[in-house]
């Protein structure tokens, strides 16, 4: 169904991808770039700025299909193209008013690039200028139209549709992550912690394109304790001593040095001085226990075994992961990691921290703030649906995103979030926990002013919302017949 | 007969004071006799006449009107000792621990408390939020203080034993309802205001109950049983008890009974009440009925699903309404829906005579309730309602006829109704159709209307509802009906269209080889009744022959330009522009049908930018439904003539192929075992962030994956790639690709909670494999086709792999419909104002400009307000 629409999309890019790969390779060996911009320098002519893109990509094209050989040509061919884009803003000029930024571009934009394939006459680019207004005039939303209703209802219908299952892959074969009709009820329940959490971090130019690299900064943010890196431990109660063997493979994993456990060991105050390497074995550390007690001392070690050697808290595993970028084509390296710390990740070294992301609304409502937490929800709920195939639109997603975040934190949908907080009584008492409201509101001596949908069916009057919105009517009693002129 | 219109502007919520229920009181209730020996309700006691009429034919003791007019009346009752109500007793305890046990101020200083009032009412109206966040902070800060500001007397803790309990651990003890009384009744008016509370019409002192109003009887009828006997209602049981319990306590009270026994019935009574009022209060046994179940009393009547609110008041039970079985009718409109007689003689339209219509709605009366299409009741200008059905001289009826008059006559052809399908998750599930009476039982639909309303005729039912006047119907009639609705609000595209047989129907016409006699292209013309030219056929000679395309073209507007790949085109089938060898990139140009089939990617249902939806979007909802309307029954026309079905040789593959199966299924297990092999002895590597069991299976499902898709493609290299089941399959009307293989070739892995079947006996699925084993067959991996069939322990597995499947649909509708509910409470209230802004009914700003452009998704190419690439297409298309 509309479940193949996503990949077709992907393919578009791919083609669009391909295509752009391509001019690249052509452009680096004859470098027809250079001679469209000198003669596009050269002109005396004013090149509309609007245009002036889609002439250099023009000209471009013509250089590279050979039909056009020397400068001259090129230059005719610009002139030829500036008249057309002039032709076409004149036209489309009256449009500009009416129509948004963005469709005014792509309008003179794809008028001009279909105009240097086909010849179009001055009445066609008027009736598609015509038409283009038309079309966008008659988009605008109704007022009075129930646009929340229609938002639920559109997020709401396809639950229906999504799977239950709560493990899948979702590209990162390492770990699993909650998808579907779960995560869409965590997302809108706004949970303080994802069911599994995980963060994209994006790293920087320097670290974004080299493996190692882009494992050095994993290493970094991974935690790691040093449980992690031990292979025995053993607990020598006559010697007062707790004999730690770490584990070579792991050391290097992990890209640790024994000298690097014992400094993080002796900066602990309780330990200073009592941590020192085994002179015999390289991967041996001994430190003296205060205690004899066995049971103590079991306790010691599990606190030594606990601590935190180095890495960010909450942050249990940091997968690279090879990406592509779409319009280059090049290959990167991102982060993929189970466990989420936006604030402590953003500032790590060789972090993109304007790129990273974190799957938790709530941390990015805290880092970052309510407009933050207000996009995350929108780009989560929105990859929640495409990944199960659900074509939803974004209009609805950010209208609930608005509802969830307008008092400045993140409220849940449902008894103790918007639902539960709005004004009237029988709203509140119809939706849960009635018998409750009753009372508090019949204590508190309450008055609903019945405004909402709700309250109007309850009692039975129209709502105003839709046709019920208009409050202008006709009184047949004072027409009066028209009078001759 | 102009009614006045009267609104209700606000409702004000508070508690009745003493005087007030007696003030309302018909009459005060002193017995706790229900009836007398001859059967009769006693004055004075639950059932007392005055309390309102409960039987037809009477009148009302109280305001003399009958059954159907008179509302009911409260009587009252006079508590011995007074009681708390059960739902303020967290008020109650608040109250009593932020204000002073001697003078009853609240225990902050005076100064401040002047400040906070301020404060609370400049907030109070503007911003309830925080009025009532300032309330709870003065309260906080008030029972924190243990030494009274005004009186500087010492503060005692109290204690709360729940459900009604109030202890101070001081000199007073228990806190008996009597003493809560007084000290509230202390408390001084504007205190209470600061902590949120309305002394005018609600005074904390009347959180305690000293008077209880007692409902009107019609709010607690009494049933009489087949057997003659009368069984009262849960109420009335309830409030027999409480009145018993009060005579009792004031007969011991004047008697001067020792205190403790005067206290049990105190607190007898205060049981009573609690649970009359709620039957579910933590810690307070239920009241019951002999049989054991639990009483429904007056908080139990609101709650839930199905108490009033949910109910009663959310949704309402109407009439004019039908049910029955759907069934499919391709001859109709997609605005029509098929009524059966017997319905359409049942539901009614009133209509107004007037000079204009008299003499046909004469011919309805004369018809009678009976014959159709007829009446069933006039009215009269005074509101008199005859009743057809007991008139002998209809005719005497028809000819009293006078403009003014109102007549429910039935339901006839151009009528328009509502449908609906349940679940209604969307607005599509609620559609206004036009009326074609049919003979038969069920209503009939339109299959192009199935998608919207998810509906299929497997024994689905469907209700109909028919507006009443002549705004609904108009309503109805421009926002309702079904061409209105092609378009979904979820995505910008249809949501109506082509489904199965319409899309095998389509491509199978506009398929190249299909060439059609002068017989055939009248035969399909007159089907749809065309009534144009017919154009030159394509080919002349040896003989003259249309092509499908040409036929299709004629159903396309004149100017219409189109291009798209078609669903067909993939694998070697391909085509990505017009230079299209295999027919699988569709062209329209100038309305004429050049190049490319017709299949669900150009008309298909849920298909966002196909031809379909650009058909609908420039040319109007009107020609949409009028284009389906007529595409699709020549769609249907065209297989019926060709004739299309699925035969069992359609998927049958000779023995040869089964032989490579079986080598694909043998090298998958060979491959396998490799695996298990190097897991037992620790040759395999885990992949990271796994362990090495997990490693193995997600390495053995991918091989088993692999072998299904391997073994799909080998049987299907047998098949005739053109016949019917891949027709269907590829163009999208029905199955995919992956249902060829499992008919075929092989089910494959069964798989439960994404895994592989592991659980059952010990170490083992089944008892038929060793414990340990965990080779393909042991873990539900199907190696027969349907065709085939599948054996025992097959079957087993697939019926595993079933039941999984339809187990999480099950919780799956539960918490989506959970879900979707508080979507729809959280943002019902949200509504475009004139100025393009989005509000809350209350008044609070969402959105400055609806979706940040102000566009409509349903107005919208999959999003984008214009596509212009589209228009300029759909303009010059044709010079490409």
């Amino acid at each position: 169904m509309t479940g193949k629409k996503t990949s077709k999309k992907k393919k578009k890019t791919e083609t669009e991808a391909k295509r752009a790969k391509t001019e690249k390779i052509l452009e680096e060996i004859t470098r027809p770039d250079k001679l469209v911009e000198r003669v596009m320098k050269l002109t005396r002519r004013k090149i509309p700025e609007e245009l002036r893109e889609e002439i250099r990509r023009a000209l471009l094209r013509e250089v590279l299909d050979f039909s056009v050989e020397d400068e001259d040509a090129l230059k005719e061919k610009l002139n030829e193209f500036i008249d057309k884009a002039k032709k076409i803003i004149a036209i489309s000029e009256v449009a500009r008013e009416v129509l948004p930024e963005g469709i005014y571009l792509e309008l003179v934009t794809s008028l001009f690039r279909v105009n240097t394939r086909i010849e179009l006459d001055d009445d066609e680019l008027r009736t598609i200028r015509d038409d283009v207004v038309r079309t966008y005039l008659r988009a605008i939303v109704d007022p009075g139209e129930p646009v929340g209703t229609v938002a639920a209802q559109s997020i709401g219908e396809p639950g229906t549709q999504m799977t239950l299952r709560t493990f899948h892959y979702a590209g990162v074969k390492e770990l699993n992550v909650t998808l579907g009709l779960p995560r869409l009820i965590e997302l809108v329940d706004a949970r303080k912690t994802p069911e599994t959490p995980m963060m994209e971090i994006h790293l920087d130019e320097e670290h974004k394109y080299d493996r190692e690299k882009a494992i050095e900064v994993a290493r970094r943010i991974e935690m790691t304790r040093i449980e992690n890196v031990v292979d025995v431990v053993d607990i020598s109660i006559a010697t007062k001593q707790l004999v730690i063997k770490l584990d070579p493979i792991m050391l290097q994993d992990k890209g640790l040095t024994r000298d690097d456990i014992i400094r993080v060991l002796s900066k602990s105050k309780s330990l200073a001085g009592k941590v020192n390497p085994d002179p015999d074995d390289p991967y041996t550390i001994i430190i003296d226990m205060p205690t004899k007690d066995p049971i103590k001392a079991q306790k010691f070690r599990d606190r030594i075994l606990r601590m935190k050697l180095k890495g960010i808290k909450d942050i249990k595993k940091v997968i690279p992961q090879k990406r592509k970028d779409p319009e280059t084509g090049r290959e990167y390296y991102v982060l993929i990691t189970d466990g989420t710390n936006l604030a402590a990740v953003m500032k790590v070294e060789g972090v993109d921290p304007t790129h990273t992301k974190s799957n938790s609304v709530h941390e990015i409502e805290n880092v970052l703030g309510i407009e933050a937490a207000r996009e995350a929800l929108v780009r989560e709920i929105k990859n929640t649906l495409d990944e199960q195939g659900l074509d939803v639109d974004i209009r609805h997603i950010m209208l609930l995103a608005d509802m969830m975040t307008r008092t400045g934190v993140v409220r849940q949908i449902g008894r103790h979030g918007v639902a539960g907080e709005k004004p009237s009584v029988l709203a509140r008492a119809a939706f849960e926990v009635t018998v409750k409201h009753l009372f508090d509101a019949s204590a508190r001596g309450e008055v609903d002013l019945i405004r909402g949908v709700t309250e109007n069916v309850i009692i039975g009057q129209l709502a105003p919302v839709g046709t019920a919105k208009v409050q202008l009517k006709m009184d047949p009693t004072k027409i009066k017949p028209l009078s001759k002129r | 007969m102009m009614k006045e219109e009267k609104f209700i502007g606000a409702i004000k919520f508070g508690i009745l004071s003493p005087d007030l229920i007696r003030k309302m009181s018909a009459t005060a209730i002193v017995t706790s006799e229900v009836y007398d020996e001859n059967g009769l309700p006693v004055e004075g006691g639950v059932m007392d006449p005055r309390l309102g009429v409960i039987e037809p034919g009477q009148r009302c003791a109280t305001c003399g009107n009958t059954l159907a007019r008179c509302p009911g009346h409260f009587g009252h009752l006079e508590l011995a000792r007074p009681v708390i109500h059960i739902g303020f007793v967290k008020h109650i305890y608040d109250l009593l621990r932020a204000t002073c046990r001697k003078c009853g101020h609240l225990k902050i200083p005076k100064d401040e408390i002047d400040k906070y009032l301020n404060l609370y009412e400049r907030l109070k109206d503007k911003w309830p939020q925080l009025a009532r966040s300032l309330s709870e902070f003065v309260k906080r800060k008030a029972i924190k203080n243990m030494e009274c500001p005004h009186c500087h007397a010492k503060q005692y803790k109290i204690r709360l034993e729940k459900p009604t309990t109030f202890i101070e651990e001081g000199p007073l003890g228990r806190l008996w309802p009597n003493k809560i009384f007084n000290w509230l009744d202390q408390i001084p008016s504007d205190h209470l205001r600061l902590l949120g509370y309305d002394p005018n019409f609600s005074h904390p002192k009347w959180m305690i109950i000293r008077v209880l109003p007692v409902p009107p009887i019609c709010v607690r009828p009494s049933i009489l049983l087949e057997t003659g006997i009368r069984s009262e209602d849960d109420l009335t049981h309830k409030l027999v008890d409480i009145v018993r319990t009060n005579e009792k306590l004031r007969e011991s009270i004047a008697s001067g009974a020792p205190e403790v026994i005067v206290e049990d019935l105190w607190e007898l009574l205060q049981y009573h009440i609690t649970t009359y009022i709620d039957n579910e209060v933590p810690g307070v046994p239920p009241a019951r009925r002999r049989s054991g179940m639990p009483l429904r009393t007056l908080a139990q009547r609101l709650k839930g699903k199905e108490g009033r609110f949910r109910g009663n008041l959310s949704g309402k039970r109407v009439d004019f309404s039908a049910r029955t079985v759907i069934s499919p009718d391709p001859y109709i409109s997609i605005n029509e829906v098929g009524v059966p007689i017997e319905i359409a003689k049942t539901v009614t339209v009133p209509v107004r005579v007037t000079p204009w219509n008299i003499d046909e709605i004469r011919k309805y009366v004369l018809n009678g309730p009976n014959k159709y299409p007829g009446a069933n009741y006039v009215i009269d200008p005074t509101g008199r309602r005859i009743d057809l059905r007991f008139i002998r001289d209809l005719k005497a009826v028809a000819e009293s006829l006078k403009p003014g008059y109102v007549v429910e006559r039935h339901l006839i052809d151009g009528d328009i109704v509502l449908f609906n399908r349940q679940p209604s998750l969307h607005r599509m599930s609620i559609m206004g159709h036009i009326v074609r009476v049919l003979p038969g039982r069920t209503f009939r639909l339109h299959l192009a209307v199935c998608p919207p309303y998810n509906a299929d005729f497997d024994g689905d039912e469907m209700n109909l509802h028919v507006p009443q006047n002549i705004e609904a119907r108009a309503e109805a009639k421009t926002l309702l009906l079904v061409q209105e609705h092609i378009l979904s609000p979820r995505y910008g595209g249809p949501i109506i269209g082509g489904i199965q047989d319409y899309i095998s129907g389509a491509y199978l016409l506009s398929s190249k080889v299909t060439l059609l006699t002068q017989d055939q292209v009248s035969d399909l013309l007159a089907s749809i009744n065309y009534d144009g030219e017919i154009p030159e056929p394509a080919v002349l000679s040896p003989k003259r022959v249309w092509t499908g395309k040409q036929i299709i073209s004629l159903l396309l507007p004149e100017n219409f330009n189109f291009s798209k790949e078609a669903k067909i085109s993939s694998g070697v089938l391909k085509c990505t522009d017009e230079e299209c060898f295999w027919d699988s990139y569709l062209v329209v140009k100038k309305g004429k049908l050049l190049l490319g089939v017709l299949d669900k990617a150009a008309i298909g249902a849920q298909q966002p930018e196909s031809m379909l939806h650009f058909l609908v979007r420039e040319y109007g909802n009107a020609f949409g439904k009028e284009f389906m309307d007529r595409a699709f029954k020549l769609f249907l026309r065209f297989i019926e003539m060709r004739g299309f079905t699925m035969a069992l040789t359609d998927i049958m593959i000779p023995e040869q192929a089964y032989e490579e199966i079986k080598e694909v299924v043998e090298e998958a297990k060979k491959e396998i075992e490799e695996l298990i092999k190097m897991y037992r002895e620790g040759k395999l590597e885990s992949m990271p962030g796994r362990t090495l069991e997990e490693t193995l299976e997600i390495k053995i499902l991918d091989v088993l994956s692999k072998a299904r898709d391997k073994a799909g493609e080998r049987a299907v290299k047998y098949l005739d790639p053109f016949n019917n089941v891949f027709i269907m399959a590829k163009t999208g009307a029905r199955g995919s690709a992956l249902n060829i293989t499992q008919m075929t070739a092989m089910l494959g892995q069964q798989s439960v909670r994404g895994q592989r079947i592991s659980r059952g006996y010990r170490g083992r699925t089944l008892p038929h494999f060793k414990r340990g084993d965990i080779g393909p067959e042991a873990r539900g991996f199907v190696a027969s086709s349907f065709v085939k069939g599948l054996s025992p322990i097959e079957m087993f597995f697939h019926a595993a792999g079933g039941r999984e499947g339809l187990v999480d649909t099950a919780v799956r509708t539960s918490q989506s419909g959970y879900m979707q509910r508080r979507l729809i409470n959280s943002l019902i209230d949200l509504v475009v104002e004139y100025d393009g802004t989005v509000r809350s009914a209350y008044g609070e700003l969402v959105q400055f400009r609806y979706g940040e452009d102000g566009v409509d998704p349903k107005n919208t190419s999959f999003g984008k307000a214009v596509n212009v690439e589209r228009i300029i297409e759909k303009h010059v298309g044709w010079k490409k």
